[in-house]
Order: structure tokens, then sequence, then C-alpha cells
């Protein structure tokens, strides 16, 4: 299931997204949740940049735009009862996985009404209810605990994966290796899902590997691997509903890589000094809501009323929940040792 | 009266986990040669025939299984794991630091992580600079975390328990030269309060504080200088995170002497914890003395018996302090 033209996403300038005919006929309701999940990410993350830059945000935010469609697609073939564990760059994972919008946005405003009580932020966004169990501020980490959450649901026999999403730059990390050999040897029902958008920071994917095809990292632990257009959403549904589905009949681990591009910098710090302007908007003409847009009206699935209808749903949805963070109230300082231990 | 049998600290540790095994499905154990092998220090034994499936042998993967370890905590299971020296938390320091301890907080409270990772601490065995350290106090740096040293077998059973029963990421530093020494232990279900110290000797004269293999040693260094016509209170303190500071404030209010006893190096150690404890306490102007720490020698631990020795606390070494303390 290889969608991607290896010159596309060697070279650093890829070429226009071919439109595949897919026919949706009978998937509308994917579609449109696959559309409707990447428009709330990219929305809630202007939003995000633009309180930012009025100073009613704290911190930093590592922001996913133009990866919406690895996201989407990816959790769209996920259950509820299915965990993730997400990556510093958390805000479309959560978002696709099904977080309360309201509370994510009010965490971020750091607020007590957050889905994490204002205590974790943008970085570690979370809410087991749904499945979201933390993105996560350090490099790697995710991929042992997809391990111990998918042992669990092996051991009690259930019949759900467990999820790491990480990044290209994650599998130089020596957990990498640790991990993907655990879930190999032990047979467990994890998706290692690489966003590969070849950027560790601003450290581009060919100055940090010989061999720039992550798969390649799968064949070791004699593991299945599939590599996949992480930008049309449709693909990399499909890519992991059938990666999930031989997780758990094995079970066994299986690799994902979704190749992608971050086209907003790495952090609020990045001055984009790494890449070029003609890069960059390369991947803009890949962007992976308009394709989307442009399948699902390619074949008469979708008339331009039912995309308008859903970009104005999802804009008032991400407006409620800016004012829904704005009006909350902040955490009480008394309340800081709360949740430091279970009961 | 329930039985009680003289077994080894390390036979404890064992009946703790074959009892909490037995009353909840979802405790495992997992670890590096705790199966055939039956554990480097042989705590675990023939548990692996006893439960199968639940006591797992992992690869020289000490991140990843203790992230693993994590994950399934995570996900409501009880796993009970297992690092062959407490030195080689190093590898896999990002799960012990980040991970386990930071999630219930972070979270906002929905999430819990109940894991117990054991690990045998301390010097002389003569197994030189990376694998005799005590390393105690950077895990009491870390808020989240329990930290627990037992020192008898009684103890180590009681709190292994109770830590297997806690919804806390709790580090349980089991002591190396422990391991084979005995102590009377109930047959019957007991579990001992964690953050809870004990008074292992009581006394009127000095009060030392101690926690792990040290206890016996101050408690031997106490018995010498009854002799002598000093009496000496000795705190256990069990669990250095949450640490029972009243406990120790009562006692050098009482005593108006204090002396700090730990196997690690007194730089950075718990030592001075405790030491500002106190200075911050009503129990500072109850002092006739000025506190004083005994702890290893700054040094990495070496090889060399003599040098091992030589920088590690004795009975003697307590004894002198606490005479020149009282005097």
């Amino acid at each position: 299931m290889n969608t991607v033209n290896e010159d596309n996403m060697n070279g650093r300038i890829p070429g226009e997204m071919p439109l595949i005919p897919y026919d949706l006929t009978g998937r509308e309701e994917l579609a449109e949740k696959l559309l409707r999940n990447m428009l709330l990410t990219r929305k809630f993350e202007e939003s995000l940049q633009y309180y930012f830059s009025l100073g009613m945000i704290h911190g930093t935010m590592h922001l996913c735009i133009g990866e919406e469609a690895a996201y989407s697609g990816t959790c769209a073939a996920l259950t509820k009862d299915d965990d993730m564990f997400a990556t510093h760059r958390g805000h479309g994972a959560a978002i696709s996985k099904g977080i309360d919008i309201k509370g994510m946005m009010a965490e971020i405003f750091g607020k007590a009404t957050g889905v994490c009580k204002g205590r974790g932020g943008s970085m570690h966004i979370a809410d087991k209810d749904v499945g979201v169990l933390g993105a996560n501020g350090i490099v790697g980490p995710a991929l042992a605990l997809a391990c111990g959450a998918a042992f669990a649901h092996k051991t009690r026999g259930e019949n759900c994966v467990a999820l790491a999403f990480f990044g290209d730059g994650a599998t130089n990390e020596g957990i990498f290796h640790e991990s993907m050999n655990l879930a190999s040897i032990w047979n467990l029902p994890v998706l290692f899902i690489c966003t590969n958008n070849t950027y560790g920071m601003s450290t581009h994917i060919s100055r940090v590997m010989k061999d720039t095809d992550i798969t390649h990292r799968a064949i070791p632990y004699a593991m299945k691997s599939f590599r996949v257009n992480g930008n049309d959403a449709i693909a990399v549904y499909e890519t992991v509903k059938k990666a999930r589905e031989i997780a758990l009949a094995g079970p066994e681990p299986v690799l994902v890589v979704e190749d992608t591009y971050r086209i907003s910098g790495h952090s609020k710090s990045d001055g984009n000094l790494y890449r070029s302007k003609e890069e960059i908007n390369a991947w803009k003409r890949r962007d992976p809501i308009r394709y989307l847009q442009e399948v699902m009206l390619a074949r008469g699935t979708f008339t331009q009323e039912d995309l308008d209808r859903i970009d104005r749903e999802t804009t008032e949805a991400i407006d409620e929940a800016v004012r829904f963070a704005i009006d909350s109230p902040y955490p009480k300082l008394e309340d800081v040792y709360e949740d430091v231990y279970a009961e | 009266m329930s039985t009680q049998n003289e077994i080894t600290y390390a036979q404890a540790i064992r009946e703790a986990m074959c009892e909490e095994m037995d009353r909840d499905k979802n405790v495992f154990l997992m670890g590096e040669d705790i199966t055939v092998y039956r554990g480097a220090f042989g705590v675990t034994q023939e548990m692996y025939k006893q439960y199968p499936d639940r006591v797992i042998d992992t690869p020289i993967s000490e991140a990843a299984f203790i992230g693993c370890g994590i994950g399934a905590a995570v996900e409501g299971m009880r796993p009970v794991m297992e690092i062959m020296f407490s030195d080689f938390m190093s590898v896999c320091w990002d799960m012990i630091l980040n991970q386990a301890p930071k999630m219930h907080f972070m979270f906002g409270g929905k999430v819990s992580v109940p894991i117990v990772i054991r690990t045998p601490s301390g010097g002389g065995t003569g197994a030189a600079a990376q694998h005799s350290q005590s390393l105690e106090a950077m895990l009491c740096h870390i808020p989240g975390l329990k930290v627990i040293v037992p020192s008898t077998p009684y103890d180590a059973k009681g709190l292994l328990k109770a830590a297997i029963r806690d919804n806390n990421p709790v580090m349980f530093l089991e002591q190396k030269l422990l391991y084979r020494t005995k102590g009377m232990v109930p047959e019957r279900d007991y579990v001992l309060p964690i953050g809870v110290a004990d008074i292992k000797k009581i006394g009127t004269d000095c009060t030392i504080v101690t926690y792990g293999r040290m206890v016996r040693t101050c408690l031997k260094a106490a018995e010498t200088l009854a002799a002598e016509g000093i009496s000496c209170e000795v705190i256990d303190l069990r669990t250095l995170l949450p640490m029972d500071k009243p406990a120790i404030i009562e006692s050098v209010k009482k005593t108006k002497h204090l002396l700090i006893v730990h196997e690690a190096v007194k730089t950075g150690g718990l030592g001075g914890e405790i030491a500002a404890s106190i200075a911050e306490s009503e129990a500072f102007y109850y002092l006739d003395a000025p506190i004083r720490r005994l702890a290893a020698e700054d040094p990495p631990v070496p090889f060399s018996a003599v040098l091992e020795k030589g920088v590690l606390p004795d009975e003697d070494k307590i004894a002198a302090q606490v005479r020149e303390l009282v005097q």
C-alpha cells in the first residue's frame, strides 16, 4: 500500500498530489468525519496562534498544520476503547480521537475547566475516557507506554489495540528499538505510527539517517510495515484500518509510516531558517484539507454546499470552545497539591 | 495470635508478591532473569512455576520494559517490576522521572499509575561504582513517586504489599546486604502504612535517624553505647517519600541530639533534607548540640575492600559520632 512516489518524499520540493478517484459511495460519513476532524484541528490551532499572539496563551505549543490528515485518518480507524499515546505535537491526534474540544481549548488557556485542570497544557493533553493517554513532552516513550497498554489488552483478552504516534526523529532514539523489539517478541497488538514530516525540529531526515525509508526499520523485528501518503486522509485511514486488523488478528505489532509535512514551525521559537519558502509553498499545494475537499467533490458525492456547511459548523465549534475557555475560571493556587498523588 | 515464621528479607519480599498475586489477578512481575535464573539476587526463585504467565523475563531493555509496565498500569494492571541493580535506573530514567510520576498530576487526576519498581540498592558487595550506589535522594526529588526502603523482613513484606495496593508509582529499594538477614514475619495478611516511620529502639539521649541497611548497623552501635550509659533512640524512616517528619521532630524534642545516618553519599543526600527539616521546626530550640550527618564519603563507591569499607558508615563510626555529640 505504497501510495507515495519516492521522489515526492526524498526530494525536498515535492510535486502536487494526483487526485485519486476514491469512490466514497456508502462512505460519506467517514469522509465527512475525516474532513471535520482536519478542519477542527486546523481551526483549533489557528485560534491558538491568534490568542497566543495576543498574549492570552502562556507557554509554547507545537502545531501540526499540514499534518492533519495523518491524525484524522489514523484515529478514524480506531475504536473508542483503543488507547492512543501522542507526541508533543498532539492537538490533531487528541481531536481526532474524540477529545472534548472545549475542555482541550480551556486546558491550553490554562483554565480549571481544562481536560487536565490546567496542569498539563498543550504538551500533555489527555483524557483517558476517550483513549487519549497523553501528548508527551519527551521524544520516544510513547512507544513503550503503548506496548504496556497493549500488554494489558492482550492479557485481558480485549479486542483492542494501543497506538503510539511518533515522528521520524524518534526513530533514532534507543526507546524506538527497545519498544519495537519488545512488541515484536511478545506479539503485542501495537500500532507504531510514524508521522514522518522529514524534520526533527530543524534537522532534515537525510542528515541523520543513511536509509531514510523508515519502513526498513521494521525488518530486523520481523514486523509488517506500511508506507502511506500522510496527506491523503483516506489512504491513511485505509492503511491504518488494515494495520489494525493485522495487529488484532496476530496479535502482532505493525509499523505504519505516514509521509507528511509540518507547514507550521516546530514551536513558537521557530524562525524557519532551515528550509526554503519554496519548499513550504510546495507543501501548501499538497494541503491535506483542500485535497480531501477536492476528492469529496470530484465524484459528486458531496456538493459545495455540504462542504460549506461542514466548514461553518467547525468554525462555530471552535468559536464556542474559545468562548468557553475565555469565560472559564483559572485554577486556584491552593489546589495545586491536588492530584500529585492518587488516593 | 497468628503464626510467625523466621524468614529472610528475600523470602519476605517473595511472600508479599505471591500473596498479592493470589489476591489480585492484575498483579504480575516483569524483569530481567527473574524466571529460570531465579532473579539476580534470588528473590523470585520458583515463582515462575507457580505463576507461569505472570512472571515474565524481559530483554535487556530497561526503558522499554519499565515503560511497558507504566502503560499496563495506566490500563489498570498492577505491575511489579524488577530493575536488577538500582544503578540501572539510569537507562530508564525518563520513565522514572518524566512518565510514571507525572501522569496523574499532568492529566488532571484521571490517570493513575499503580506500578511498583523493586530494585536492589547499596554497597558492601565489592561490585564497585556502577553496582553499589544508594540513589534514593534522586528519587525523593521527584514529586509523584513514593520511595520505600525496608530494613527488616517484617517491614519488607508489609510495605511491599502496601506498595502493590497503592495507586501511585512506588520505588521499592531493597538492600542487597539484607537479602539473607532473618526476622519474624507473621503468616497472616498484613500491610504496613506507607509514610510512617518506626522507632526501632526507644531511647532518651540521642536520636539516630536512619533507614535501610544502616538501621541494623545503628542498632548495633546503640547496643555498644547503651553499655556506656548512652541511650539512643533509633528511628527507621522506612518510607523516604513521603517522609514522616513529625516522628523525627518529636524524638529530637525528647533527646535534644540528632545524628542522621545513611549509606548514600553525604553531598546532596537525604541527611541534608532531614537536618533542614529539624532546623525549620520547633525541635531546633531543643537541640543541645549541632545536628550531625554520617554518610558515605563523597567519592564513587570504590572497588578494593579496604577502600569500600573505609568510605561506608559502620558501627564504630556511628558510635564515635554519638559519643562526640552527647559529650
